[in-house]
């Protein structure tokens, strides 16, 4: 069932990724994690179907917003990210997917490790927390190109600071911030022993980024003590828009 | 892990064509695998979606669970390689549409 959105904010979150915020009459309410297919149509009747995670967390205003990072040969990323106003209406089907959500009943320690736009299930999940008060520990571990390629940076830190609910660790695969201590590089062993929760805690834990990064980061989350069945993993493909 | 090419999603991302035919949310189900037996999440199996449809494969031995194709109006789907889904029906209460 394909709902009509109508876009009623935009704000460029970096250089690449812009998020909007989606106006859905009988939106029937969603869980952190979970995402929609937007359907864009043509005039010419061709139509292009894609999934985005939401990074709203659930409210009770029928508002969605979707964090797009614009992709250098994709096909509707480009047009969500620079083209699209305020006004202008999208096709949405969902909220869709029941496996990879944190529901504000879950206390036990959580463990957030996000690729790149992989942030945006897992900053859901982080809004939710705070909008409902939760008292779920919650870990991330944030890794990017480079330090501009941040997204939600201002608010992750606001929940980050001291006596915050969320602890975060970033890291960086291609350009580091001044006197930053550890190269760029890919997440290893080291990072996931000194950022993420002991095994022993039996955290769940959620990993969302490209599936090159997600097969890396539930790998060593596996190596490192965590069983399988508490490791959930989001994989977006590497070339096309997610899907 | 038999493959090494990075070309599949997570079973949660045909949730949307799922929902086309189901009126519950299944990817959070369980399932069986016909050919070993092991039994996970559909969320958790690999997804291809680089052909003319969508084959979800599973996570221990990589065969076929399910296949889903649509040509024009017709949809296609061959779930042959899963003996059976369970479903937690107090969980899909509350994202069921």
């Amino acid at each position: 069932m394909w709902r009509p959105g109508t876009v009623v904010v935009l704000h460029d979150e970096t250089a690449t990724a812009r998020t909007i915020t989606l106006e859905v009459p009988d939106w029937p309410g969603h869980v952190a994690g979970q995402h929609v297919d937007v359907r864009l149509t043509a005039t010419d009747g061709y139509s292009a179907v894609r999934s985005y995670s939401i990074a709203s967390a659930p409210n009770t205003e029928g508002r969605v917003e979707l964090t797009v990072e614009r992709l250098a040969n994709g096909e509707v990323s480009p047009y969500l990210t620079q083209e699209v106003a305020i006004g202008d209406r999208l096709e949405l089907r969902g909220p869709i997917g029941g496996w990879f959500v944190w529901r504000t009943q879950q206390t036990e320690p959580i463990q957030l490790i996000a690729g790149g736009s992989g942030i945006v299930p897992l900053m859901a999940m982080i809004r939710s927390r705070v909008a409902a008060a939760s008292i779920a520990p919650f870990r991330l571990l944030y890794s990017v190109r480079e330090p501009g390629a941040v997204l939600y940076r201002d608010e992750l830190e606001a929940l980050s600071n001291h006596g915050q609910p969320v602890n975060l660790t970033y890291t960086y695969t291609r350009a580091v911030p001044k006197d930053w201590p550890r190269p760029p590089g890919r997440i290893d062993a080291a990072l996931i022993a000194t950022s993420t929760w002991p095994s022993n805690l039996v955290p769940t834990c959620y990993v969302c980024g490209p599936t090159a990064f997600v097969e890396n980061a539930a790998g060593l989350l596996s190596d490192y003590g965590n069983s399988a069945d508490k490791i959930r993993t989001e994989r977006f493909g590497p070339t096309g828009d997610r899907k | 892990m038999s493959s090494h090419s990075y070309d599949y999603l997570d079973g949660n991302a045909a949730a949307g064509e799922l929902s086309k035919i189901f009126a519950l949310d299944v990817t959070a189900a369980e399932g069986q695998c016909a050919h070993c037996g092991a039994t996970k999440r559909f969320a958790e199996a690999h997804l291809y979606m680089r052909g003319p449809g969508v084959v979800a494969r599973c996570v221990v031995c990589e065969h076929v669970l399910l296949r889903l194709v649509n040509v024009r109006q017709r949809v296609f789907l061959d779930m042959s390689g899963m003996t059976y889904w369970s479903l937690d029906t107090s969980l899909l209460h509350q994202i069921s549409r």
